[in-house]
């Protein structure tokens, strides 16, 4: 008899605990992950697919599973930054296979540039373009607007004449990293 | 009032959870290298355990002492900690998705912290009344708090520190820990319970 009790007095413990989170659960329902939104508004919207994913919005979602924080190349280092922030991760250094290993300094931002003389104007740039930073017309010179250029160097490619090429952002104070690493550092025993 | 007072302050300080009876060593390990995590549980704890303790209370006063059920009550106080934490980590997964990214496991093991058991059953042997059985899991959850957030300072200063080889990481930390439960252990006496 003392056992059915104690069953039935677990049991209904167990009932009214669950009836509570089973009403919790519903009242807190979270809709979608919020933090993808968040991290989906950091990222820079250029839909360039660099990182390895259709768009921003794919990334920011993988992000939010636990992929690398480092792969948006035209975020760059500011970017990664504010994911890390936001995540609670370490700030890392951006992935090796966005770096262009032909100059010294490839951490540096890039912007692309048209060899004007040798353009032939077949709009090929403009249509890969995720930005509409390229203007020009069929059989007029191009031109890339450099305030717009994310340097995602997604025109590099489609270009027949090969004119167009990645050249580093001049040094300006909004965009200079000063590399501590260039400074070399003895440790003491 | 006093009283009410008294025990507060004995368990925050003579009694702590962590340094003086060694409960709850595992996320007290676990979750303190980073003092915004380490802040973030100890909201969560302290919220798990004073709810606990209230639960239980209720549910060995009215169900269990009534019907000559007593041995059910470990059975029933873990019933009652894991719904808790788990109406806890739904607030939280609602109300902040990154304090919830970064409490990550920690989050649900709440459930097995031995200091919310350690709390809910130090009541019933020490016949806490309801008032006081609030109490007394508040200031437990207080303490570990304190306790928690004060670690996490110093080992977030401690990774800068230049520790000789054998010492770095969890050593260095052990032996903190230790250092502080003996700088703890100097409250003993100051409140007579």
């Amino acid at each position: 008899m003392s056992i059915l009790i104690a069953i039935l007095v677990l049991g209904i413990i167990a009932g009214v605990f669950g009836a509570l989170l089973g009403f919790a659960s519903i009242r807190f329902k979270v809709d979608a992950d919020p933090i993808v939104d968040q991290l989906d508004a950091l990222l820079p919207q250029t839909q360039c697919g660099q990182c390895g994913y259709p768009g921003c919005k794919p990334y920011a979602q993988a992000v939010a599973e636990g992929e690398a924080i480092n792969k948006c190349a035209p975020g760059g280092e500011d970017t990664i930054k504010k994911i890390a922030d936001l995540m609670g991760v370490e700030v890392q250094p951006l992935d090796d296979s966005h770096q262009h290993s032909d100059t010294d300094n490839s951490n540096r931002p890039k912007v692309a540039f048209v060899i004007e003389e040798d353009c032939i104007g077949c709009t090929k740039c403009i249509q890969a373009c995720p930005v509409d930073a390229i203007i020009g017309a069929a059989k007029q010179m191009h031109t890339i607007i450099t305030d717009e250029c994310t340097g995602c160097d997604l025109c590099v490619a489609p270009c027949p004449v090969d004119c167009i090429e990645m050249r580093d952002l001049p040094d300006t104070i909004n965009n200079w990293q000063w590399d501590l690493t260039s400074i070399p550092v003895k440790q003491l025993d | 009032m006093t009283d009410y007072l008294l025990l507060l302050v004995g368990t925050v300080l003579v009694n702590n959870f962590v340094l003086v009876q060694f409960l709850g060593l595992c996320p007290f390990m676990g979750v303190s290298s980073r003092t915004e995590t380490a802040i973030g549980m100890s909201f969560a704890t302290v919220f798990v355990m004073t709810l606990a303790s209230l639960l239980s209370y209720l549910v060995t006063t009215y169900l269990l002492t009534p019907l000559n059920l007593e041995y059910l009550t470990t059975m029933s106080f873990i019933l009652v900690i894991a719904v808790v934490v788990q109406f806890t980590e739904m607030v939280v997964h609602k109300t902040s998705a990154s304090l919830y990214r970064l409490l990550g496991i920690f989050l649900p093991l709440i459930t097995t912290n031995c200091a919310v058991l350690g709390v809910a059953l130090l009541n019933l042997r020490l016949q806490h009344n309801f008032l006081e059985s609030i109490i007394y899991g508040f200031g437990a959850s207080a303490g570990f708090s304190l306790v928690l957030v004060m670690f996490s300072a110093m080992r977030e200063k401690l990774a800068n520190a230049d520790v000789p080889a054998p010492f770095k990481g969890t050593a260095i930390a052990m032996i903190t820990a230790g250092l502080m439960s003996l700088a703890f252990l100097g409250f003993t006496g100051l409140v007579k319970i």
